[in-house]
């Protein structure tokens, strides 16, 4: 298409313009390869050391011992996140009904919608430091206190891209139930809902797979442990992210091994949960 | 959009066809979830409130000097931010000029460059550096990162030595752990956000101006410098702003290969320390005065990434008010 243009076009022209092509062919290899570098390392340093005893057996007591161990650590995660999600998906779709179904262009809906993106940008080491002064000072440190950190910065994630989800439900619908007598409550219940679940899960799902491997929030809020703690309630927990950040920090290559098991397990739960947040995501936007 | 006006609809008709009994269970449902909706609000007055109030004892304890003071020992109870503050612009401005061209760049390729099956691609692999914890980011970076580029860090302060300003910022040695290379980590990590805010604003860039480029015999370079660039500055700005708030605000990476030192130098290739990395790194065996300081650090970042993120959202808002 561009052929038939460039014989008009002058030397230096066409070499600018040869220039900027590849550079943004640069640009995207300069992101891709750093990227393919971590990937092969974790694959590499603990594809050796991840097998079913890795992700079941205790944490060694002495991080200078060798052998396998993170299962507390798959546990606490697991738990961690799953209380955090059943925390933050419910209240912010909520919030997202709100500011789509009632609150509309209004003047609190705009208020509400603007504090959510900034609390978004809120750094999650503060997020730790909000849930140590008002929760850890008083209770202690739990899985509980780690999850309301994480929950504090799924929310504003979750509300977003319901609130996406919500505006694609066409106004016909709510206008067809409206017709049929409905209230608004149940119209929003029975079919907005509905029609918008797919939009909603997905986002939900990216929200849980950030929350997956944050670190910060968890440093101050669960404290450690070396057994399976199946309490969130009662006692410390421990996080595949915060043995990761402990471990890499250890002078001996034992830790350092499983740090980089930790890891390899931690991404391949995250990239997972972002897998399938893109098949929900497509099926949704194929109807 | 039509779905904006979706939104303000739904609410009449149910109050019009019964205003008695659906009132009841209608404004029940209403009120729960505007009650979700000022969940928001109360968090960030709840952090605003509660990091202040447990900071508290460092303020008496330093005064003023907690912001204008450079030394940070706390075996001696002195506790000056503004090493940390320091580290944290340097590392972030570091980590925003190396990541905001590579994004302007992605965004060019995804929206007006790549063939369309690879521009899918391309996006998914923006995705995936975005979905790597940055724990494992920091994992890399120290461990295989940092050594190897130690090398090139010396190789670079001999070849610079003999310039006046290049062999200050440049100087060796390095031990790998410094300044440039929590830029680099956190640019990797900022490149997502930077990236899918800009594509969003070329993607609103009219085709039909565009084509006029074009049909003025443009080559594809100058159509994006005549037609794209102009349209799309301010959402660059506010993209570039939401990437320092992001990379102002990250921890873990930060805290591994940073190198942990609160000094304020020039030497880029030296070990210095950002305000969460500090945090991390100390707060497990902070007790009193320093752990009300480390609090204090936090609130104050926590106001720094309010006014970085205010400011991008606004420059965003008024972009859309535009459209």
């Amino acid at each position: 298409m561009s052929s038939l243009v460039l014989g008009t076009v002058s030397r230096g022209r066409r070499l600018r313009n040869r220039a900027a092509t590849v550079s943004i062919w640069m640009s995207v290899l300069v992101a891709a390869v750093p990227l393919a570098f971590v990937v092969v390392y974790l694959v590499k340093r603990g594809g050796g050391i991840v097998d079913w005893d890795f992700l079941t057996r205790e944490i060694p007591i002495s991080s200078r011992l060798p052998g396998p161990g993170m299962g507390p650590a798959v546990l606490g995660t697991l738990l961690i996140t799953g209380a955090a999600t059943a925390m933050a998906v419910p209240m912010g779709v909520l919030a997202a009904i709100y500011l789509n179904e009632y609150g509309g262009r209004g003047r609190l809906a705009g208020a509400i919608r603007f504090l959510s993106e900034v609390m978004a940008g809120v750094p999650s080491i503060v997020m730790g430091l909000f849930v140590y002064t008002v929760w850890v000072l008083r209770y202690g440190q739990t899985g509980v206190a780690g999850a309301l950190a994480l929950a504090c910065l799924m929310l504003p994630i979750v509300i977003r891209s319901a609130e996406t989800a919500l505006q694609l439900v066409p106004t016909a619908l709510r206008e067809a139930s409206a017709a049929l007598g409905a209230r608004t409550s149940r119209t929003i219940l029975t079919v907005v809902l509905p029609a918008a679940l797919s939009g909603i899960v997905s986002g939900a799902l990216l929200a849980v797979a950030r929350a997956a491997g944050e670190t910060a929030p968890l440093l101050f809020t669960i404290g450690t442990v070396n057994a399976a703690n199946p309490s969130l309630l009662e006692g410390t927990n421990t996080a595949l992210s915060t043995q990761i950040f402990v471990n890499a920090r250890q002078p001996f290559d034992a830790a350092v091994d499983r740090a980089w098991g930790a890891a390899l397990t931690l991404i391949v739960l995250v990239f997972v949960l972002t897998a399938i947040a893109r098949v929900v995501a497509r099926r949704f936007t194929a109807r | 959009m039509t779905t904006n006006t979706a939104s303000a609809d739904p609410t009449r008709p149910g109050a019009v066809t019964s205003p008695g009994r659906a009132g009841l269970s209608d404004r029940v449902f209403r009120g729960l979830s505007l009650g979700c909706g000022l969940l928001v609000l109360v968090i960030l007055a709840l952090i605003a409130w509660s990091t202040v109030r447990e900071a508290w004892p460092a303020f008496p304890h330093e005064g003023l000097r907690f912001f204008t003071s450079t030394r940070w020992a706390p075996s001696a109870e002195v506790f000056g931010s503004l090493p940390f503050v320091y580290g944290t612009v340097v590392t972030a401005v570091v980590a925003l000029v190396l990541a905001a061209p590579v994004s302007v760049g992605i965004a060019l390729f995804l929206s007006d460059v790549a063939p369309r099956r690879l521009s899918r691609a391309v996006g998914s692999l923006v995705d995936l550096l975005a979905a790597v914890p940055s724990v494992v980011y920091g994992l890399w970076g120290v461990i295989v990162l940092a050594p190897w580029i130690s090398r090139i860090y010396d190789t670079v302060s001999d070849v610079t030595s003999p310039v006046p300003v290049l062999s200050n910022l440049l100087a060796g040695p390095s031990t790998g752990r410094s300044l440039f290379t929590g830029g680099i980590i956190l640019a990797l990590m900022v490149i997502p956000i930077v990236t899918s805010v800009t594509t969003e604003v070329f993607d609103t860039v009219p085709t039909m101006a565009k084509e006029a480029a074009y049909a003025l015999g443009a080559t594809r370079w100058e159509m994006i410098r005549a037609a794209v660039f102009p349209h799309s500055r301010a959402g660059i700005v506010a993209a570039v702003l939401l990437g320092l708030g992001r990379a102002m605000g990250e921890t873990i990476a930060a805290a591994l290969v940073i190198g942990s030192s609160p000094q304020i130098s020039a030497r880029l290739f030296g070990s210095g320390d950002s305000m969460a990395a500090v945090i991390a790194n100390e707060f497990g065996e902070a007790g009193g005065i320093h752990r009300a300081a480390l609090i204090a650090l936090g609130a104050e970042l926590f106001a720094l990434s309010i006014v970085v993120n205010v400011a991008a959202r606004m420059i965003v808002r008024r972009r859309a008010g535009e459209r």
